[in-house]
């Protein structure tokens, strides 16, 4: 009998190997240890796991059908919640979500609801299961701006209740920082994002690429001149911010959106695509969240030595753990308590290293964190050819910019109610544009509820 | 897909398309750029809108064959299509929008277009032409061969210049030195809008800044998303930093600073070396140029 008390082991490609490639780092559970695990639910009367899960997938009925192999019921039961399985189970902060609040990780190990997650939404791709639209369609065009996690999933549910709904994209592919963003290694492109994409066309939703609201069109036009009576924003944030220090102009610094668009949605690291990237011997990766990690781990599969600088300590990574252990197990250095003051550039314009100086915690900031306070005299210079800046993003103004009456807060995300409501009648939005910067399934959450509240506001027009 | 309805050769090394792109097509301004890109493999390649014509939906581009990217380009044909074109993008040039007409019908405005920048120019003479404003404008270029436009543009600007470096045809010298002809005869500008190479941009507003010329270029650095979400198009405009494929294309040429802006376009030049070697040579390049190893 295995221990009860921890969780089936998941297969993963060696460090080593998997520093060299792009393939997906986690390989995933098999039938048998995805029954096994599921074993380990003890399916509370009151489970605190479906309070933890933004989307509140009836967790414990969907790994009650894995335990019973009714992979294909399983699958129906996450699809009433979530548009995104396959996505979710493998990029969701389980740790601080529904993991987080599992019985089974008191005393021992929660159970492992991502990854079962993630088997059931693999097996159902593999097996040919697609989710489906039973609805009778009500004649009403809502239009849905982004195509990320929050765009998704409003737009899947809006089929769902019967509505014509047509996603508009800026990007040539669909999917948000779920193509631009995380990198090949985290989340499949061709095999689990398109899938994803494919699966909520199925439910009949339209998708538009190549057009960008604010300038191909604006939000009144869509409204005026092409019939749609609601719309949901989730345009995300993806403004990146510099840090405004000498140098950070010069040839060899990135924001880390550009270095991971170049990457990921643009294929440089594969041959035969024509989009160059910078491939440094030796590159500092400022910051400390989940796009630094992927950005270093990134920039570690293009053959270089990476530093991740940051200004916090350890405890303090807003990354999630499971990131920052398989970075740190690929050969990712980690300078903690450290901040970069200035580029140094070469005469020909480009980086030839960076001056870093040293911090220690001092008091607790409005958030909270022990802000972190400069250590006076402890600069030193480290050589490198590349530096990545992932500070953070935030929403880009073109749409509040062009859109009359929609109003946004001194961050430049619209102000929204909690249903998604913003200030302008028949637009609602959620994600990212909302809240700046978060995770993928908080704006999952935000579609969801804003397709809710969008079916209201028609009920009662 | 947006198909390629046209393709006309119009010097050794600039070609011209007219694609059909209804939702560009039906918005877009003089001064505003598009993204392209040709297939799965390709990149996403800006370049400023040249024409447009709202009824059939179609926008005019023209291009110069400087890298791999454009090389395959040009190799398209009329019936070919573009996966990707997306657009407009940035902000409309301030002469060219309605509610400032009453402002640039003061103005005595001078266009310097310097290669494939001429083509940029014509929509936004075209513009000020169909509103009532006169223009003039100088088409400056290497040599007679590589002018273009200059039926078209006659038809547009009130006053038309040529010159080119060598002498074989118009005026004997570049753009700048053209203006400093006309200046030195008396003529007198109150606005210009220069176009063209980073190079001839930048000493085009070293004269205009003696001259006391309020100037505006259009800048083309290096961009990838072309909607604000990565800043590899970011310059330094006076004592700011700002995303070319957001805030601009055009500037204030007398606070551009040039310098940087032209160090950074060349960040890729080894890599676009390669791949236009590559591309070139196809399966006989085997690492001749010392720096690629050839198909490792």
């Amino acid at each position: 009998m295995a221990d009860m008390m921890v969780r089936v082991p998941i297969s993963e490609q060696d460090p080593k190997v998997r520093a060299t490639n792009f393939d997906e780092v986690c390989l995933g559970y098999t039938e048998e240890e995805a029954v096994a695990e599921a074993a380990r639910c003890l399916n509370c009367k009151n489970p605190m796991c479906v309070g933890g899960c933004p989307v509140s997938i009836n967790i414990p009925a969907f790994i009650e059908q894995v335990k019973e192999r009714n992979f294909e019921k399983a699958y129906e039961i996450i699809s009433e919640s979530s548009a995104l399985p396959a996505v979710c189970g493998r990029v969701c902060p389980q740790e601080s979500q529904c993991e987080g609040k599992c019985i089974r990780g008191i005393k021992g190990e929660a159970v492992a609801i991502g990854k079962l997650e993630r088997f059931v939404a693999d097996w159902a791709r593999e097996n040919g299961i697609k989710p489906k639209n039973t609805s009778t369609p009500n004649g009403h065009k809502v239009a849905v701006i982004g195509s990320g996690p929050s765009g998704l999933t409003a737009a899947g549910d809006l089929a769902k209740l019967g509505y014509d709904v047509t996603v508009f994209e800026a990007l040539h592919e669909m999917g948000g920082v779920l193509v631009y963003g995380i990198p090949e290694f985290r989340l499949p492109k061709d095999k689990v994002v398109k899938a994803e994409v494919e699966n909520v066309k199925g439910l009949g939703v339209k998708f538009e690429k190549n057009v960008i609201i604010g300038r191909s069109i604006t939000i009144d036009e869509l409204i005026e001149k092409e019939g749609f009576e609601a719309v949901f924003i989730g345009s995300g944030a993806g403004l990146p911010m510099f840090m405004h220090i000498p140098g950070e102009q010069a040839n060899g610094v990135f924001s880390a959106n550009e270095f991971l668009t170049r990457n990921n949605l643009m294929k440089a690291f594969k041959e035969g695509y024509d989009t160059p990237i910078a491939r440094g011997k030796k590159v500092v990766v400022v910051g400390g969240g989940n796009v630094a990690m992927d950005a270093a781990r990134t920039a570690l599969r293009l053959g270089a030595e990476v530093h991740v600088v940051y200004r916090r300590s350890e405890a303090e990574l807003p990354a999630r753990a499971e990131e920052v252990h398989h970075a740190k197990e690929e050969g990712v250095i980690f300078d903690l308590l450290q901040n970069p003051v200035e580029i140094l550039v070469n005469e020909e314009g480009s980086v030839r290293g960076c001056k870093i100086i040293k911090m220690e915690l001092g008091e607790p900031d409005a958030s909270g964190r022990r802000r972190p306070v400069e250590i006076p005299g402890s600069e030193y210079e480290i050589e490198c050819d590349t530096v990545i800046m992932s500070l953070g993003t935030s929403p880009n103004p073109l749409i509040s910019s062009t859109t009359a009456g929609l109003e946004t807060n001194k961050k430049g995300c619209l102000i929204a109610t909690e249903d998604g409501a913003t200030t302008k009648t028949g637009v609602y939005a959620g994600g990212d544009a909302v809240t700046g910067a978060a995770t993928v399934i908080l704006a999952m959450g935000a579609g969801k509820t804003a397709a809710a509240a969008i079916d209201e506001y028609f009920k009662n027009k | 897909m947006y198909p390629i309805l046209k393709k006309e050769k119009l010097s050794d090394k600039i070609f011209l398309m007219v694609v059909k792109a209804p939702r560009v097509a039906a918005g877009c301004l003089p001064g505003q750029f598009i993204i392209v890109k040709i297939d799965e493999e390709g990149e996403r390649i800006p370049l400023t809108i040249c024409d447009y014509d709202r009824n059939e939906g179609t926008v005019t581009i023209v291009f110069q064959t400087v890298g791999a990217s454009t090389e395959r380009m040009a190799a398209l044909n009329a019936g070919d299509a573009f996966d990707d074109f997306v657009g407009p993008l940035g902000q409309p040039s301030e002469l060219c929008i309605e509610e400032n007409l009453e402002e640039t019908k003061k103005k005595n405005i001078v266009f310097i277009a310097g290669g494939v920048g001429t083509a940029p120019v014509y929509p936004q003479v075209k513009w000020l032409k169909e509103h009532g404003i006169n223009t003039t404008v100088i088409i400056g270029a290497r040599s007679k061969d590589i002018l273009f436009y200059e039926e078209e543009m006659r038809q547009v600007a009130t006053e038309l210049y040529l010159a080119t470096d060598d002498g074989s045809y118009g005026f004997h010298g570049n753009g700048c030195q053209q203006l400093q002809a006309l200046w030195d005869e008396g003529k007198r500008f109150d606005h210009c809008v220069a176009i063209g190479p980073m190079i001839m941009m930048k000493f085009v507003c070293l004269l205009t800044k003696e001259l006391g010329i309020p100037t505006v270029v259009s800048m083309n650095p290096i961009m990838v998303d072309g909607t604000g979400m990565c800043g590899a198009c970011r310059l330094v405009v006076g004592d700011e930093v700002k995303f070319a494929c957001v805030d601009g294309p055009e500037f204030d040429g007398h606070l551009v600073d040039f310098d940087q802006a032209m160090a950074r376009s060349k960040q890729y030049k080894t890599e676009e070396g390669r791949a236009l070697l590559k591309l070139q040579e196809g399966d006989t390049h085997h690492g001749g140029c010392g720096n690629c190893g050839g198909d490792e």
